[in-house]
């Protein structure tokens, strides 16, 4: 690996690690379409920093940009309150009107300004390394480095200090509130840092990677873990994952970064969203399947406690009266009889004493919600599962 | 099958998410009544009611609407949903969601002409709301939102009314106007049921009372059925109302 | 280029008429259907729609390796389909929220479009210019086939609106009172939201990616200002989106160096802000006014019925007081005196005031009235 190499996939890590971390707070608190909306709208910023320090990497371009995100934000939720429009109609008023703005405004000023608006939604990482921070003759590495750097530890900074404000204000407003922690403060807190890693991370991996970087790790941590460190963590992990696959695959098929690093997440995202143990799709669906035909069984046994009648407990009544295709009928059935809660005579069904404890029991969970004591009871009864 | 019946529920039961929210439901609405369906929140009261409407698909049983399946028989049958499950700042006026009511009889690319819009206008008097016909819904209080919902079931002219809950968040004057207009409607033969929260109002209004807690405590006449005991057995605890018949 | 120039060359000049043809119909029929898109709180569906179509494009371009306009459309149909449907699989089988699956199908799909493109950048008979215009749109490449498809999209829109005109409305208002109609709500569904992909996708070349959801929702959040009814809804949304389109390539089109997309956004966004500030009924700045005139009008009767526990001291109503016992009250001003008179509230002569029977009637009725009007 060539040092260029080697910092290439520094700057992309550290870009991951610092998405991650307000991405994992967006995912969570259900404003993941606000990274979109910040990513778009600091163009307009960015063109007109860059006119005032034409220089990318500068502080005050980076802050102004910054700004202009947290002012989206700002208007998006100023025009949510005047409720002339349903929420997520303004998120997608306000971000295209400023990225229009950004947009004639390098068109309208192309010739002073050599900013191409392809390199900012997509970003130039290769050229990242070439870029270098000069103090006194001396190399310092890439400024872009430097950069992301401070983003980096300025948000691990705040992190570590507000993390409990943040954890109870995420998932309990107001408890937060009645601690007397400001939840606006803190949200618009979470906010400016979303606003400078964009703008910190669009000149090296592209807008729309960065939106890639600060949604998908995060919903892939969040299908994993309900533990928020953890999930941070994951987030984090899937970043780098993501970012170093990414830049191998762009190596190898010599082709665009941001594009295989945003690819390489989403292969990553359909493993994890197909796999994950509890919360992946498989997962879900076989549970799904299993508590259907649980739901089934107990419905069928409840059935046979309310009817002492004969003619109610037929094999013949499942299907016609209850309305099951033979197929569930049938294994509802053998689902009963595995697990001694049935015995059938002359086609005749009638409840075991185990099946009237169980039925008796379920009930009994229902009609006072305790749906988690249902699944407890399930595996003290149950021989097999569904 | 009990034909005669209004509506006949058999074995009905109904899961979300795989838990049972109604269970082994046996219920049968004889034709005339003005029923209350009670129980604590969670109970499935409107559950009941969706499945009845065919809305939520259930697990096992059937439903029957005079002996026939809920699709055949959906001209028969006027919904009055909850209040809160529809978007109030809809671009919409008050006799515009009344002639809703028609579409149904409607059938598709047909518009509502004359005769729906007559037959609007007569129910949004018949709810004392004429005069707010071209008012957007989102100005009207409460109590006129329920009672233009009140409306766009009258006009479907159907023999069965389902409510959910149309006494939720009213002012005491829209509440005695809505009831007047279900004793109504009882008069005229047809059957009425209506998901009911306020257990001491329900000897007043009603004639019929099912109590409903995931399974089917009691049914029947109010007279026999509505005392102490079904609402210790349907609340869980303790229950006393005083009853005042 | 003046107006009067530029309006005698869109008759003229076959291509400009072409285009101005184009981005009218488009901004027509994105305007109509972003309406329901912005109604079923969709609004945010149409910006990862147009992302997804993005790899669906450059498979397209990639197997057939020419830039016929008809067979990109096709792979950016199905793509973006395929995102919508994924969206809406992820919210129903997993505990992601809706806006982290259309964050994540936006990004991921477009970034995998990415990858694509600069496979296709490498190829010989790539034509970078065919591509590039679907990131922010070139009203300027539309030709008669184009106009041709939009007019069909079109027509094809309003014959599905009208057909099912009362089943979507109920669709979009009460969707279980819909059901309990015995209409097809399934059916509905994946009726408008396969058409809303359509208009999408159909824009993609003259907007591009970036935008295209502004040229759905914009219009349309501008018309609801305007209407309480959804037909003149969804036709003032259609005006709108047309005018923008129209403007936006005039501009686009007078200048160098301007994508249509930005400037037609751009137009379309200065619709909804002057909606949003001058509506009358719905507009900030009638709120506004209302709620001063609410607050000059509580002064005002605070004054009066100040007036009136005056005027009670004495047998005769209209006995006439001295304004200088009114100057220890905090509400009063010489406007107001004077507005008071004006309403005949009061009569005003010299130095004294005295009180009208209408004025007299007015203060009594004061606490009722506020009453009524809270109901």
């Amino acid at each position: 690996m060539t040092s260029a190499q080697v910092e290439i996939q520094l700057i992309a890590s550290i870009v991951a690690i610092a998405c991650a971390i307000p991405g994992t707070f967006l995912v969570l608190r259900k404003m993941a379409m606000i990274s979109d909306a910040i990513s778009h709208s600091i163009l307009p910023g960015i063109v007109v920093g860059f006119f005032l320090t034409e220089d990318l990497n500068s502080p005050w371009l980076i802050l102004l940009a910054a700004l202009t995100g947290v002012i989206t934000v700002f208007l998006v939720e100023y025009i949510q309150k005047t409720g002339l429009v349903k929420e997520d109609t303004a998120i997608g008023l306000v971000f295209p009107a400023l990225f229009s703005i950004g947009v004639i405004l390098i068109a309208k000023n192309a010739n002073d300004i050599h900013l191409d608006i392809d390199a900012v939604l997509l970003g130039e990482l290769a050229f990242a390394p070439f870029d270098r921070l000069v103090v006194n003759g001396i190399d310092l590495g890439p400024k872009s480095l430097w950069v992301i750097g401070t983003i980096l530890v300025l948000t691990l900074g705040l992190l570590f200090i507000f993390f409990k404000e943040l954890k109870l204000s995420t998932f309990d407003k107001g408890l937060a509130t009645s601690l007397g922690f400001s939840p606006v403060l803190l949200h618009y807190g979470l906010m400016s840092v979303a606003s400078v890693t964009t703008v910190g991370a669009f000149d090296a991996v592209g807008a729309v990677l960065v939106v890639a970087l600060m949604i998908a790790p995060p919903a892939m941590a969040y299908l994993l873990t309900n533990d928020l460190k953890k999930m941070l963590a994951l987030a984090a992990f899937f970043g780098v994952l993501g970012a170093l696959g990414g830049y191998w695959l762009a190596h190898g098929l010599d082709a665009s970064i941001a594009g295989s690093m945003t690819s390489v997440l989403g292969v990553l995202f359909l493993i994890v969203y197909l796999f994950a143990p509890d919360k992946g799709l498989l997962s879900v669906m076989y549970r799904q399947r299993r508590q259907k035909i649980e739901v089934h069984l107990l419905t069928f046994l409840l059935h046979l406690q309310n009817h002492e009648e004969a003619s109610e407990r037929h094999v013949k009544h499942l299907n016609e009266h209850i309305n099951w295709q033979t197929v569930r009928s049938k294994s509802v059935l053998e689902l009963a009889l595995k697990n001694n809660m049935i015995t059938i005579s002359d086609d005749i069904i009638s409840l075991t004493a185990k099946g009237k404890e169980f039925t008796k029991e379920a009930i009994n969970y229902i009609m006072t919600n305790k749906s988690a004591a249902i699944e407890e009871m399930k595996d003290r009864f149950f021989l097999f599962r569904g | 099958m009990r034909e005669d019946c209004a509506i006949a529920v058999d074995d009905l039961t109904v899961a979300y998410n795989y838990k049972p929210v109604l269970w082994d439901i046996d219920l049968a609405i004889p034709e005339g009544v003005l029923m209350a369906i009670v129980g604590p929140n969670g109970a499935g009261k409107s559950t009941l009611i969706k499945s009845i409407l065919d809305i939520i698909k259930p697990i096992a049983g059937s439903v029957r609407i005079f002996g026939k399946p809920y699709k055949q028989q959906h001209k028969e049958v006027a919904y009055v949903p909850q209040k809160g499950s529809v978007d109030w700042d809809f671009p919409t006026t008050a006799l515009d969601v009344v002639m809703m009511g028609t579409y149904g009889s409607l059938g598709w690319i047909k518009r509502p002409r004359q005769k729906q819009r007559k037959l609007a206008l007569e129910a949004l008097e018949k709810v004392g709301m004429l005069e707010f016909k071209s008012r957007q819904i989102s100005q009207l209080s409460g109590g006129q939102q329920q009672r233009i919902f009140l409306a766009r079931a009258l006009v479907q002219n159907a023999s069965i009314y389902l409510m959910d809950e149309p006494f939720q968040g009213v002012d005491a004057t829209t509440e005695k106007a809505i009831i007047n207009i279900l004793k109504e409607l009882r008069k005229a033969g047809k059957t009425v049921i209506v998901v009911h929260h306020d257990l001491q109002t329900v000897p007043e209004y009603f004639d019929w009372v099912t109590f409903l807690n995931v399974k089917k405590i009691a049914t029947g006449p109010v007279k026999d059925i509505f005392n102490d005991d079904n609402l210790t057995k349907t609340y869980g605890i303790n229950y006393k109302v005083s009853v005042q018949q | 280029m003046t107006i009067r120039e530029y309006i005698e060359l869109v008759f003229s000049d076959y291509t400009l008429r072409t285009i101005t043809l184009g981005t009218a119909i488009l901004g027509a029929v994105c305007g109509m259907l972003g309406s329901f898109a912005v109604l079923r709180k969709q609004s945010l569906l149409g910006d990862a729609i147009s992302h997804a179509a993005l790899p669906g494009i450059a498979i397209a371009f990639l197997i057939t390796g020419a830039k016929n306009g008809n067979t990109l459309l096709i792979g950016a149909l199905i793509s973006g389909l395929v995102g919508t449907f994924w969206i809406r699989g992820i919210i129903k089988k997993t505990q992601l929220k809706s806006d982290t699956a259309l964050g994540l199908i936006l990004s991921l799909f477009f970034g995998f479009g990415m990858l694509l493109l600069t496979f296709i950048q490498k190829m010989p008979n790539a034509n970078q210019a065919g591509l590039d215009k679907y990131l922010f749109g070139q009203a300027a490449t539309l030709v008669e086939a184009d106009v041709w498809l939009m007019g069909i999209v079109m027509t094809i829109s309003v014959l599905v609106l009208f057909a099912f005109w009362k089943e979507l409305k109920l669709l979009l208002f009460d969707v279980d009172y819909a059901k309990s109609l015995g209409i097809n709500t399934i059916f509905l569904d994946i009726l408008i939201t396969s058409f809303i992909v359509l208009a999408i996708v159909i824009g993609l070349q003259t907007v591009g990616v970036v935008l295209m959801s502004a040229m759905l929702l914009a219009p349309a959040a501008a018309a609801r200002q305007w209407t309480n009814s959804l037909g003149i809804m969804v036709l003032l949304a259609a005006i709108f989106g047309a005018f923008s389109g129209v403007l936006g390539t005039a501009v686009s089109a007078s200048s160098n160096n301007l994508s249509t997309g930005p400037v037609i956004v751009l137009i379309a966004a200065i619709f909804v802000v002057f909606s949003f500030i001058f509506s009358p009924g719905r507009g900030l700045l009638f709120k506004e006014i209302r709620y001063w005139k609410n607050r000059n009008d509580l002064q005002l009767f605070k004054t009066l019925a100040f007036m009136q526990n005056i005027a009670k001291t004495h047998e005769d109503i209209s006995h006439p007081h001295a304004i200088k016992i009114l100057n220890n009250f905090q509400g009063y001003t010489k406007r107001s005196l004077k507005k008071l008179e004006s309403r005949e509230y009061i009569t005003v002569a010299g130095g004294m005031w005295a009180m009208t029977q209408k004025g007299f009637d007015k203060a009594t009725n004061l606490y009722n009235q506020q009453e009524n009007t809270y109901d």
